[in-house]
């Protein structure tokens, strides 16, 4: 069995800062990633993000990803990257269990991990909900920009998230037309910046509206849609069909952290953060000592919270291990000033509860 | 409407515009920010200081119509793509246009597009002068336009003619 000193699952947003972090306080860091290649979501955004310059605000996610692994090769010594990783287990005595490319398994048993296993998608329940042509807004994403291969011709896009909202922009980047975007809510939850650019093409957000059905016999033909009251309930008459052959999902993320609950760190269901979260400290280590959560898999935030929460859990999780740098209380001060202005505003009214609802 | 839609109110936009003398004496930044997000790449584009957020990174910015000078960087710095740069010191007719396109194909300068509205309807013709598209803009193209001053309020966006 191998034995490592800090292990980080994970090489999207938080766990690449996570690393960079950790290894420049001098810890050895092993990464496991389950794809083929590093960087998680960050490789299929395509658009520029927010935040600020400590979180490479109006640099493009794909881009974001590139200067991270440029960070991460500086301290090449003290990282390892390991590919086509997932990680399956988590046992009591540290104990990862890992399968790659999907036949071999082996173990590590680690000092100190980091969790940094992002989200995944929510699906919806309509009538032919597993037609061929509907996906999720993450395979479509990843169709488009990973692989240059269109997903169809005509698409409705369901949820006007920041998510729902992006991907639409990129769809008609792509020359492909979006027929409109749909939420059953009664405000668009995207930045409204974004929903503004789709808009300005001409593609119509229609608030309040759901899905009642799917159509198609082989793949989808068309999509029924139809208004919804203030209860998500729909209104009989306020039914309109669109004949596209995509239809695409984006009704919001959860966190992936079920090997954190395998493990039997203290977990608890907070809507605000989009579902079950590990409870954790200011410095991101949950109730069991070192073991850390950082982004998404601690509570859906955009890709800038989750850089600056990788940043400091990996700062903790080092100076947990006895790596603890000359200006490590400076350096946590900062990152924690980042989360708070991140969340500060009223779009992080939810976040801020969210997170007091998840401390221990 | 707005929070429904994503299309600014006439009120809204106006209140974004400097007054019409301004426009008048030269290029001028027009940022089209509502809401309070976690965003500041526009302060810290602006070369003379013009765009000012502050401490509190979600504040909606704030453009000094004196000390900007309607250079530009800051209009593909916008992650939203919510700047633009308004000119009327060239024409008593027209107005100059600058916005951000990430579209292909391009334009090309000379060509006659259809410019659209925020709600990406139709409202006038718009005359191609220029795109820029230099890697300092990383992939945002900027192109400018020549349009009816009547459309000052109206016009945001442009689609080319059909081939």
């Amino acid at each position: 069995m191998r034995e490592v000193e800090l292990l980080i699952i994970g090489s999207g947003p938080a766990g690449l800062c996570a690393a960079i972090s950790a290894a420049s306080s001098g810890a050895k860091v092993l990464i496991l990633e389950r794809s083929f290649r590093p960087g998680g979501q960050l490789v299929k955004q395509t658009h520029m993000f927010f935040g600020s310059e400590s979180q490479y605000a109006s640099h493009r996610g794909v881009d974001i990803a590139g200067i991270l692994l440029k960070k991460l090769e500086e301290y090449g010594d003290r990282i390892e990257l390991m590919l086509n990783c997932t990680a399956v287990g988590f046992y009591e005595d540290n104990v990862v269990t890992v399968l790659k490319d999907e036949t071999k398994y082996f173990k590590i048993k680690a000092k100190s991990i980091i969790c940094a296993t992002g989200a995944y998608e929510k699906s919806l329940a309509f009538p032919n909900n597993d037609l061929p042509g509907i996906y999720g807004a993450g395979a479509v994403q990843t169709l488009m920009n990973v692989y240059g291969v269109r997903p169809g011709d005509r698409v409705l896009m369901v949820g006007a998230g920041n998510i729902g909202v992006i991907v639409s922009y990129q769809l008609l980047q792509a020359g492909i037309e979006v027929v409109a975007v749909l939420d059953a809510a009664p405000r668009i939850g995207a930045y409204l910046v974004h929903a503004s650019k789709l808009a300005r093409m001409g593609v119509p957000i229609l608030s309040s509206h759901s899905v009642k059905e799917a159509i198609g016999t082989d793949c989808l033909e068309a999509a029924v849609v139809c208004e919804v009251d203030e209860k998500f309930r729909p209104i009989p008459g306020t039914e309109t069909r669109y004949d596209v052959d995509v239809m695409c999902i984006s009704v919001g993320l959860s966190p992936l952290n079920e090997l954190l609950a395998m493990r039997g760190v203290e977990m608890k269901y907070v809507g605000q953060l989009s579902g079950q979260v590990p409870l954790r400290t200011e410095n991101c280590e949950t109730s069991i000592p070192g073991i850390f959560v950082a982004g998404d898999a601690s509570g859906i935030e955009e890709a800038s919270s989750a850089m600056a929460e990788g940043y400091l859990a990996g700062l903790c999780a080092a100076a947990k291990l006895g790596y603890v740098p000359a200006d490590f209380e400076e350096r946590r001060q900062e990152y924690r000033k980042q989360l708070e202005g991140l969340r500060s505003g009223p779009v992080g009214d939810r976040i801020r509860a969210g997170m007091k609802l998840s401390q221990l | 409407m707005f929070e429904k839609t994503g299309i600014a109110t006439r009120e809204m936009v106006m209140s974004k515009f400097p007054p019409v003398e301004r426009i008048n004496k030269g290029p001028v930044a027009v940022v089209e920010c509502y809401q309070k997000i976690p965003c500041n790449p526009c302060q810290t584009a602006c070369p003379v200081g013009a765009i000012c957020i502050g401490d509190d990174i979600n504040n909606i910015p704030r453009r000094d119509e004196e000390k900007c000078g309607g250079c530009g960087v800051c209009v593909a710095k916008c992650p939203g793509l919510a700047i633009m740069i308004v000119d009327g010191s060239k024409s008593a007719d027209t107005v100059q246009f600058r916005i951000p396109y990430e579209f292909l194909p391009l334009p090309e300068a000379g060509e006659t597009v259809v410019g659209l509205d925020r709600a990406g309807q139709p409202v006038c013709k718009a005359r191609v002068l220029k795109v820029m598209n230099p890697p300092s803009f990383d992939r945002t193209p900027v192109v400018t336009l020549e349009v009816d001053r009547k459309y000052l309020y109206e016009f945001r966006n442009f689609r080319r003619e059909a081939e």
